[in-house]
């Protein structure tokens, strides 16, 4: 194998991706709506809240609407992993992923193309979601922090996009994605920092702050949070990075199609 | 590519990354803790702290940009900063209790509200002399001098009133009652109008100056800002007559005025309970001091962007900048 047949199955992978995104045009443009809802309905009742401090990577007092922002980019991601994994599971049962995984290419590239290009079509959503909060809301980090947040993007919808994988290994029917929503997606969400700067957690309660401590998703939404300010946050970035490889790992080991042979022998 | 352009560029930048001139720094009085914060203006840091009289407030600094005079409420005195050793150098006799004042453009006298005693002091800087005790409303506090010199005007918080004093006579010439407890009051660069604000009234009124009438009032109506924190204390206004900067107190905001239209364009967040305001002398940058948060915005002015606070002492109360450009 050459490297060009890496490169032929990579772009294979990113252009069928991308071919699906055309096609779920208002798919994407749905998945808008929930983190839109969230910043302009949700954020302006709080809007003055946090007007009362300064914490990194912030310089100087911020709206709410200014807050939650960098935690909506990790909410299009999460939710877009999750849908992914769905749709992971989707493909291995009608046999697409199957296909893809009889490739003489190692399996771990396989997926690390197929999570690249899930996470590249969550990336753009999430720049479209930044420019509609700067000319809508007003939300305006500096302009090369647009540049600057691509890589923590991409980090952050490979860790769920591996979780995700992850996460399909283990569902055995496409309906529990309401499981996925109710136990994976809403409590990585609301236990982070995506809503709230830890130290509101920490005052309201110790408990809940440990735990969002504990949630890989907080330094995810604060690698975001610091590389669209322009700001370096080393152990955010390790954190992320370090999740990121342990599901991977995770993942690639447990995701076989012999599961999916035999889960098909099993529903017959 | 010949060697010539290549030393060149490399000259550029080597004039570029060397200081031209002294550094933009600006004062700020901090009423609770006695105290005179210095920040540098290109680093936005404040890289010196002197102590000064008892609850410094108003401030200003000489035309030559020399010296900085100091309201030092609770010891009835201005006091005299020197900016080159940062010492306090004299006194003035202001009065007692002086709050806010302003300097002639003579560089000569200046207008001191004094707050408990209902009287604006006019001292000649260079005799050290009280030339006129002129008595006004009570409790006086915002002093404003026409760029032209030829009107000093004090607002007097409970009489709700702009007393007009004839910068020759020493004599009040018209009192004029506006919105509720008057804070300070801003000449526009041409002497053609005068911006008085009104905390309690949360209002600015616009005055004519010529006519002596007031002809706008304007209101400030902040999205999620309950109404009655709105109380309106410092302006700035630039001199090219495009914006006016209005400090919105307890409401946290800087609201941003077209000074032709009188609309308000933007209300910018700073920190709590904003007073005061000052331009840089280039106008690029505004400078607010946030009382109970206790520290400083500084707003892009080209950008309409808060870019950066920084702390400083407690209840930072006045401000002024420096052009820098003096060796």
């Amino acid at each position: 194998m050459t490297l060009r047949d890496f490169w032929y199955c990579f772009m294979g992978v990113q252009k069928r991706e991308w071919l699906r995104f055309w096609q779920q045009r208002t798919r994407f443009a749905s998945a808008l709506v929930r983190p839109l809802l969230w910043l302009v309905v949700f954020a302006a009742g709080f809007r003055m809240v946090l007007g009362v401090s300064i914490i990194p990577p912030y310089v100087t007092y911020i709206t709410y609407e200014t807050y939650i922002v960098p935690g909506l980019c990790g909410m299009i991601i999460l939710f877009n992993s999750m849908q992914g994994a769905l749709s992971m599971v989707y493909d291995r049962e009608l046999g697409s992923m199957r296909v893809l995984l009889t490739s003489p290419l190692p399996r771990p590239f396989l997926l690390f193309t197929k999570l690249l290009a899930m996470g590249s079509v969550s990336v753009i959503q999430v720049y479209v979601f930044l420019l509609i909060a700067r000319w809508g809301v007003g939300v305006r980090p500096p302009l090369e922090g647009y540049l600057a947040v691509l890589p923590a993007l991409l980090l952050a919808s490979l860790m769920l996009g591996a979780l995700g994988l992850l996460i399909a290994t283990w569902i055995k029917q496409l309906e529990n994605f309401a499981g996925v929503m109710n136990f994976v997606i809403f409590p990585m969400f609301f236990l982070s920092s995506a809503l709230y700067p830890l130290w509101r957690m920490q005052e309201a309660s110790p408990w809940i702050h440990q735990l969002c401590l504990l949630n890989p998703f907080t330094y995810a939404v604060e690698t975001i949070r610091f590389a669209l300010y322009l700001q370096w946050n080393p152990l955010a970035f390790a954190i992320t990075l370090a999740v990121t490889l342990v599901f991977a790992a995770l993942a690639t080991t447990g995701f076989r199609p012999q599961r999916t042979r035999l889960l098909g022998v099993r529903n017959v | 590519m010949t060697l010539i352009p290549k030393l060149a560029a490399l000259g550029i930048l080597f004039s570029l990354s060397t200081p031209l001139w002294a550094a933009s720094l600006a004062y700020v009085s901090n009423e609770r803790d006695n105290t005179i914060s210095v920040i540098d203006m290109a680093k936005l840091e404040v890289i010196d702290t002197i102590p000064v009289g008892q609850r410094p407030r108003g401030i200003l600094l000489t035309p030559d940009e020399e010296q900085l005079y100091i309201c030092a409420s609770d010891d009835d005195t201005v006091q005299i900063l020197d900016l080159a050793t940062n010492r306090i150098v004299d006194t003035l006799p202001s009065g007692e209790d002086p709050e806010q004042f302003a300097l002639h453009p003579n560089g000569k006298h200046l207008y001191v509200a004094n707050e408990d005693d209902a009287i604006v002091t006019v001292i000649d800087v260079e005799t050290k002399r009280v030339l006129a005790q002129i008595e006004v409303g009570i409790e006086p506090e915002g002093m404003g001098v026409s760029y032209d010199g030829r009107w000093a005007v004090n607002t007097s918080e409970t009489s709700n009133m702009l007393h007009w004093i004839n910068t020759e006579t020493f004599e009040i010439e018209k009192n004029m009652v506006i919105g509720a407890r008057p804070r300070h009051v801003e000449f526009t660069h041409d002497d053609a109008l005068l911006w008085a604000s009104a905390e309690i009234g949360g209002t600015v009124h616009i005055i004519d100056v010529e006519a002596l009438e007031e002809i706008h009032t304007i209101d400030f109506r902040i999205p999620g800002v309950n109404q009655d924190r709105v109380q309106p204390v410092g302006i700035q206004l630039t001199s090219d007559g495009r914006y006016a900067f209005v400090a919105l107190g307890p409401a946290n905001h800087i609201a941003v005025v077209d000074a032709q239209t009188f609309e308000v364009l933007d209300y910018l967040l700073v920190g709590a309970r904003v007073w005061q305001v000052a331009l840089s002398p280039d106008e690029k940058t505004l400078l607010t001091t946030n009382g109970v948060s206790g520290d400083v915005s500084v707003i892009d002015v080209d950008k309409l962007e808060v870019i950066k606070t920084i702390d400083v002492g407690r209840f930072p109360w006045g401000v002024r900048i420096t052009s820098g450009s003096g060796s």
